[in-house]
């Protein structure tokens, strides 16, 4: 950090003048506060951090922050995330979104970023619904929700994200409300502070389309047990518990995912190179 | 011919000259384990040391391991681009389902065919021909010799059919024996004196001597496409295995970790899309590789990388399509979804190699134009490029100067989607104090917030299409040889073949022209003309059953009513006699 940028950073530093698009009361906006209010612990300067996001009302966020970001195409963030954290590991990467997002669409990256494990933090915004698109039915919405493009509710069991991303290897695992962004930005910071991959599964109201969902201020409690390191006991704690229990849930001790990567991120190439004398060699016959 | 070669020449005894042949192309075939490849790589090898060209290409039967398998190799005084029309000399260690390399292997009266097998029944496809049938017994000479294997002896007769020096073969048996020790090179060189000396029994014409001695490489397309990509500066990759492109992959890993760069393996290719894209906004030269499938599921996010405006390479080696199609053959019908194949008005670059060692320049240059131009280039190279083997002319070291417009010190007043005058607008790259963005698919304003006003969606829009279409793409857009008045207007590996059927068609090089596109798109109108100036026919040839470039050059080009079209689908790749015949039909 240079001196101009070693004053004392405030949540406001990390914040964009842009005016989210979000409804009023959304749980978006209390995230979003939350997520400076990490950074201004963590003190990384805002170009330090890059915020990666898909496509969503949550995946709005990396623009409504002073740092870096991508707003990619839907269910994407991870593996562009991943990309810039293995080519430039010497930025703080933060993928956020959306349960739609995260865990249908992007399914699969969500899968592998927990297997491989790299030194990322994953916030899911996960509000049970499709804001964006007006209200259908999402991977964590419960069977009997009713909407117009599927009547009468999924009848599917809804997934369950903690537990498959102690399955996949997620390093650390936490459940969140965005009902206290005192609490969330807590966990953020020892998420962002722990070694590997960090999944954070936020619950976080959309008024607009389950405005029900205001009840689960009255819901969340924090977590009865302590954190454990021991994947089998958070995976039978998560399965068992009402879906409402906040805390980190898991903190793993797998080392992260990070090859050697020396090619510096700041020297862009494609100037032509001139050849290698050991290729050269290859070739001759 | 020069100096050097007609000293050469001078110093062969006459009876050689006689039967000296400037080409000769010979197949191997051998049941899964026999070693035909290792033996045709062997020959090409020591082909190359001699000073000749040439092109090996390989064929296998649908089993993951240990099927049947042939190579074809050709090898001439001149550059080789294709396989000849028809084999001289076809070595068989054995004829398990030989039958099912029929539609490749062409044979004449001509072909001199050995059998490896004493007494075997042979198939259709060696008798149908009525070559000349010879037999080597394989199993009774190396039983005869212990420690010989049959694939060596198969070497060493070829070796001698054809006139390659037995010192070259030599040298090379001990190199990829020496690690067996001194036994196994002895058994090795045992088992090639064999053959040469069972070769001495068949009279064949022999290759005529090498041309003057200039630095030759062997390469196949995909390494080639590999180091170019290399050379250009890309030191991040990530990318999801493949056929035919999996070779590229392979070829770059360990290459990339020796020089500080990375190779990642995606869970699919829309990760591995998204992991470049991710790469190249951090500030790395970037690529993946892949075939049609592939490309389609990147399309979406090569649609974001136009949009966020994110330099990036995606090498499409084509293989025959629709679907999983024919995954081990060419094919060059994924024109279409290169070119048109992003949604929106999506204006990026589509590029396509020429030749396997052109696949090098073609990446670098590639490489260059999306990092120039912080657009996504997509280059086209093709199995016929990428699988094969070439013995080709070192390729040239060339340097671009242009690189990636970086904003060093933003200001204030910094927008990474500034309008400039070149389209191109500086970016800055994470770390960089004052220079944070937002990089988005969102339609946005210079600063890079979300817009869908009409201003700057036609600002913006314009930006990103005025930088690919001004700039200045310079010779390399096309290959053009010749001037004649009959111009034949190609791409990819159409090219090779079209160019050895104008020899034939026109030795004096006075009738034809040869224009094959380099650049795809953006297109070149203006100079696509002027190539074409004087011109009194037109004819296109491609490998595509519904003509997608034909029906691109008609939307993009002006091409006069007369323009004539030779377009056929994969898997037999062109032949110089299919073109020489169609070109003298469409002359006469
Ligand atoms: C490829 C593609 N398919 C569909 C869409 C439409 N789409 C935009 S956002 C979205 C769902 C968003 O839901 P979620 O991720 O839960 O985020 P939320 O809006 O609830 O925050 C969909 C289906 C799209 N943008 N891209
Ligand atoms: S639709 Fe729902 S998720 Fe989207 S901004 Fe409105 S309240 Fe938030």
């Amino acid at each position: 950090m240079t001196a101009e940028t070693a004053r004392r950073l405030t949540a406001r530093d990390y914040k964009s003048a842009l005016k989210p698009v979000w409804c009023p009361g959304c749980g978006d906006f209390s995230i979003l506060s939350a997520i400076t209010m990490a950074m201004a612990e963590i003190a990384r300067p805002p170009e330090e951090v890059a915020v990666i996001s898909g496509i969503g009302c949550s995946s709005r966020v990396p623009a409504y922050t002073n740092c870096y970001g991508f707003h990619g195409v839907h269910g994407r963030a991870l593996p562009l995330a991943t990309g810039l954290k293995l080519s430039r590991p010497d930025l703080l990467v933060i993928a956020a979104g959306g349960d739609g997002d995260g865990y249908s669409i992007g399914g699969n990256h969500f899968l592998h970023a927990c297997r491989r494990n790299v030194d990322l933090t994953y916030i899911v915004m996960d509000n049970q619904v499709y804001g964006m698109t007006k209200g259908q039915p999402s991977p964590t919405t419960p069977p009997e929700w009713d909407s117009a493009m599927v009547p009468g509710g999924t009848g599917l069991r809804p997934f369950h994200p903690l537990v498959i991303a102690l399955a996949a290897g997620a390093n650390f695992v936490a459940r969140a409300f965005s009902g206290d962004p005192s609490g969330t930005a807590q966990i953020l910071v020892d998420a962002i502070r722990h070694p590997g991959f960090s999944l954070i599964e936020i619950l976080s109201p959309c008024v607009t389309f389950r405005p029900e969902e205001r009840e689960w201020a009255k819901q969340v409690h924090p977590a009865a047990v302590e954190e454990t390191g021991d994947r089998a006991q958070a995976a039978r704690r998560v399965l068992t518990d009402d879906g409402f229990n906040t805390g980190i849930l898991y903190c793993g001790d797998r080392a992260p995912y990070q090859p050697a990567f020396a090619a510096s991120g700041m020297e862009p190439a494609g100037g032509g190179a001139a050849g290698n004398a050991d290729f050269d060699m290859e070739f001759r016959p | 011919m020069t100096q050097a070669e007609t000293q050469k020449r001078a110093s062969v005894p006459d009876a050689t000259t006689a039967l000296a042949s400037p080409t000769i192309a010979f197949a191997m075939l051998g049941s899964g384990g026999s070693g035909v490849m290792t033996a045709a790589e062997i020959l090409l090898r020591a082909a190359a040391r001699a000073g000749y060209f040439g092109l090996m290409t390989k064929s296998f039967g649908p089993q993951i391991r240990g099927g049947e398998a042939a190579a074809f190799v050709t090898l001439s005084t001149q550059p080789v681009e294709t396989q000849a029309d028809q084999v001289d000399l076809l070595f068989a260690i054995d004829w398990k389902n030989a039958g099912r390399f029929a539609g490749e292997l062409q044979l004449s009266t001509d072909t001199l065919v050995i059998s490896g097998e004493a007494g075997a029944e042979l198939p259709d496809i060696a008798t149908a021909p009525r070559p000349r049938l010879e037999e080597i017994n394989l199993k009774a000479l190396t039983r005869s010799h212990k420690g010989t294997r049959p694939n060596m002896v198969a070497l060493g007769a070829v070796a001698g059919a054809i006139g390659l020096p037995r010192d070259a073969i030599a040298d090379l048996v001990q190199e990829r024996l020496s690690k067996k020790g001194e036994a196994a090179m002895a058994q090795g060189l045992t088992a090639v004196d064999l053959g040469f000396d069972e070769a001495a029994n068949f009279a064949l014409a022999q290759l005529a001597p090498a041309p003057e001695d200039t630095p030759r490489w062997i390469i196949s397309g995909n390494q080639a496409a590999g180091y170019g990509a290399i050379r250009g500066g890309v030191r991040f990759a990530a990318a999801y295995p493949i056929t035919p492109a999996t070779e590229i992959l392979e070829w770059l890993a360990p290459r990339l970790q020796k020089i500080g760069g990375l190779l990642v393996q995606a869970e699919d290719e829309l990760a591995s899309i998204n992991m470049i894209i991710g790469g190249s906004f951090g500030g790395a030269a970037v690529l993946t590789a892949t075939s049609g499938p592939g490309l389609a599921l990147m399309s979406e996010s090569i649609g974001l990388a136009v949009a966020a405006e994110i330099p990036l390479l995606v090498i499409d080696v084509m293989r025959g399509g629709p679907s999983t199609g024919i995954p081990t053959k060419s094919e060059q019908s994924d024109l279409n979804i290169a070119v048109y194949g992003l949604h929106g008005d999506a204006p990026h670059v589509v590029t396509a190699p020429n030749s396997i060692s052109d696949c090098l320049f073609t990446a670098q240059w590639s490489t260059h134009l999306a990092e120039s131009m912080q657009v996504p280039a997509i280059m086209l190279s093709d199995q016929s490029f990428g699988q094969a083997l070439g013995i080709v002319e070192k390729p040239a070291e060339l340097a671009f100067a242009t690189r990636r417009a970086v904003a060093e010190a933003p200001g204030q007043d910094y927008q990474r989607y500034a309008l400039t005058a070149t389209g191109v607008s500086p970016m800055a790259l994470p770390g960089t104090p004052g220079g944070q963005y937002t990089a988005d698919g969102l339609e946005h304003s210079e600063t890079g917030t979300p817009s869908s006003g009409v201003a700057d969606h036609n600002r913006q829009l314009e930006k990103r299409l005025r930088k690919v279409v001004d700039f200045e793409y310079g010779d390399h857009w096309a290959q053009i040889e010749g001037d004649g008045t009959a111009a034949i207007v190609t791409w990819g590996s159409a090219t090779g073949p079209v160019r050895q059927a104008m020899r034939r068609v026109d030795p004096e090089g006075r009738r034809l022209r040869l224009i094959s596109l380099r650049l795809i798109s953006p297109a070149q109108p203006a100079r696509l003309a002027r190539a074409l100036a004087g011109c009194s026919q037109i004819l296109v040839v491609e490998q595509s059953q519904m003509a997608q470039f034909f029906g691109y050059l008609k939307a993009q080009f002006e091409l006069p009513p007369m323009a004539d079209l030779y377009a056929r689908p994969g898997p037999q790749p062109f032949r110089a006699a299919e073109i020489a015949a169609k070109l003298e039909e469409w002359l006469s």
